[in-house]
């Protein structure tokens, strides 16, 4: 009947797309998996099966371990400042005040600009200059007399990473906002009737009910974040370029494969960027589309 | 009537209210600071720049460093718009059609593909890095823009096809089976049903391409060499080299963001649409 004629064409529809997902997505994981056991080092392809080796020499490696040091803390800085500031813009703009699709609108616009765009403007407001040259924010801070606020940004020793996730924040904390705002904006009003009725004040009504309530936006917020600061690569090169305090592992991974030719380490590095999201993303889908089915 | 909770409401109402302008305002000003840097530096004539007076306004209004850069960049922006442009009409259908197929027919292991395809929104692309750029050496597109435009359709193969997933989800039951039974088959009822009510899916979906695509810096620095470069990658090359002094980097940003910032403010509602549907579809 038509229905099996349909269901083949059905299936005929979008078998290029599973195929090209399935070779793309999956098929390179595999051999990217490969490439990361072998010696491969050079233009030309070599496979030689190495084991760990090149998993190992990287946690013996003091570039990489300053990678590991330095996403921890963009991570941290990045993604609790874009919590935080979302979080209280989210409730500002609940308030109901006038303009507030402007100032939502506002907020989010940094979402639509490449992180190459926020990281050259961004470098040029974080210029460490001092003296006579002193120029961007430390200008306006010695104008102010707020001496005290005059910084290094990137190139403070040990921290200069952080001075990039504040980009980072300017970028992403808009679209924090928007999440927690419709998460604030689905919670009824009866509900703050209610509590209100036996008595708990405002703030008792933000931090017993609302933000519990708000969990499940804020752990999504974390994932999408989360995702984000495991692969950040153009905003660090735009503000630093390739500087060895400023590394990361996406850079390492580019520089090493395509200007090292070291292909078995670009790759190992590139597995376990995956690795790493994966474990954060696997868990969250998978209780997400179990409690999708529960519903 | 409306009883809103505002954390002030008892605290004496309006003017307190109002007091929660001044940290709204002052965060106004933290998200405008760098479009104003680049605004203004890009306004100044050359004579005028200098690190040292960065914050101030311009005495006049100059083209030059807009000039200086664009006659940098138009080759580029060329580029950007030629990659773009094919890149987002071609996933849009192809989300579409993908989207249809998977909301109305199960087949056997349909439901494996929806875990395969979010995942496959997430991964890190340094893991597919390498044999891409193989991959796309040998057939022959490494370099190319054609080539860049199918790595961009692939790779927004899973948020295109979950947003039209998603989308198509609405549509009333009622409505699929009244096709049905006037006999419309499975591309019948596309034509005449799903792709009439699909332009809000399209737009969401043609703006989250459009900008994701303009925006890309790593395929683009892996896959093509400096004839090809799109805007990304010039703008990036141009703000590390010495020679190019950094108000027509500031210039040069501007023109580089111009174009999404445009669908940003034209588009802005549906923007915000399809960023939730990417970030909300987990």
């Amino acid at each position: 009947m038509s229905n099996r004629k349909d269901n083949l064409l059905g299936f005929a529809l979008v078998l290029p797309s599973i195929v090209a997902v399935g070779i793309f997505v999956y098929g390179f994981i595999a051999w990217s998996v490969r490439v990361s056991f072998s010696q491969w080092k050079g233009l030309t392809p070599d496979y030689t099966f190495v084991g760990l080796k090149n998993y190992l020499g990287l946690f013996q490696d003091p570039r990489f371990l300053i990678d590991v040091r330095n996403t921890v803390i963009f991570t941290l800085v990045f993604v609790l400042g874009s919590l935080l500031l979302g979080l209280g813009l989210a409730i500002l703009l609940d308030q109901r005040l006038p303009g507030e699709a402007f100032f939502r609108s506002l907020f989010l616009f940094p979402m639509a600009i490449s992180f190459i765009v926020t990281g050259v403007v961004w470098r040029w407001m974080m210029n460490p200059a001092a003296g006579d040259r002193i120029s961007g924010f430390n200008l306006i801070f010695a104008q102010l007399r707020l001496d005290f606020l005059i910084s290094q940004w990137h190139l403070t020793p040990n921290w200069g990473i952080a001075a990039i996730a504040l980009a980072a924040i300017w970028q992403m904390s808009g679209y924090t906002m928007a999440l927690y705002l419709g998460g604030l904006r689905s919670i009824s009003e009866e509900l703050r009737e209610a509590a209100r009725v036996d008595g708990a004040s405002e703030l008792q009504i933000y931090w017993r009910i609302i933000l519990p309530l708000l969990w499940p936006v804020t752990l999504s917020a974390v994932i999408i974040l989360g995702h984000i600061s495991l692969k950040v690569f153009d905003l660090i090169i735009a503000v630093a370029g390739k500087q060895l305090p400023l590394d990361v592992p996406a850079i390492y991974m580019w520089q090493t494969t395509f200007d090292g030719l070291f292909y078995g380490r670009g790759a190992s590095i590139g597995i376990l960027l995956l690795v790493s999201v994966a474990a954060l993303i696997i868990p969250y889908l998978y209780y997400s589309l179990r409690s999708e089915r529960e519903i | 009537m409306s009883s809103r909770v505002s954390l002030f409401r008892n605290g004496g109402g309006f003017r307190v209210k109002y007091l929660l302008f001044v940290p709204l305002l002052f965060m106004t000003v933290f998200y405008l600071v760098p479009l104003y840097v680049m605004l203004v530096t890009g306004f100044k004539s050359f004579e005028e720049v200098s690190l040292q007076t960065m914050w101030n306004l311009p005495r006049g209004i100059h083209f030059d460093n807009y000039f200086a850069a664009f006659e940098k960049l138009l080759p580029h922006l060329k580029n950007s718009f030629s990659m773009v442009v094919p890149a987002a009409i071609i996933s849009s259908i192809v989300g579409s059609i993908n989207g249809f197929v998977l909301s109305r027919w199960r087949f056997p292991g349909s439901q494996i593909i929806f875990p395969l395809l979010l995942f496959g929104m997430f991964i890190p692309y340094q893991s597919i890095l390498i044999p891409l750029v193989v991959f796309m050496r040998n057939i022959g597109l490494a370099g190319s823009i054609p080539g860049l435009v199918l790595v961009h359709v692939i790779y927004g193969i899973p948020i295109t096809t979950l947003t039209f997933y998603g989308y198509y989800m609405t549509v009333p039951k009622e409505l699929v089976e009244a096709a049905r039974i006037d006999g419309a088959a499975l591309l019948g009822t596309y034509r005449h049903i799903f792709l009439p009510i699909s332009a809000p899916a399209f737009v969401v979906v043609l703006i989250w391409q459009f900008t994701s695509a303009w925006n890309d810096f790593l395929f683009a620095v892996s896959l093509t060499g400096s004839v090809n470069w799109p805007v990304t990658v010039a703008l990036q090359n141009m703000a590390g080299s010495q020679i190019i002094a950094w108000n027509v980097q500031m210039a040069g940003s501007l023109l580089a963001a111009l174009p999404t910032l445009l669908v940003y403010v034209l588009l802005g509602r549906y923007f915000l649409r399809g960023l939730m549907a990417g970030a909300l579809k987990g």
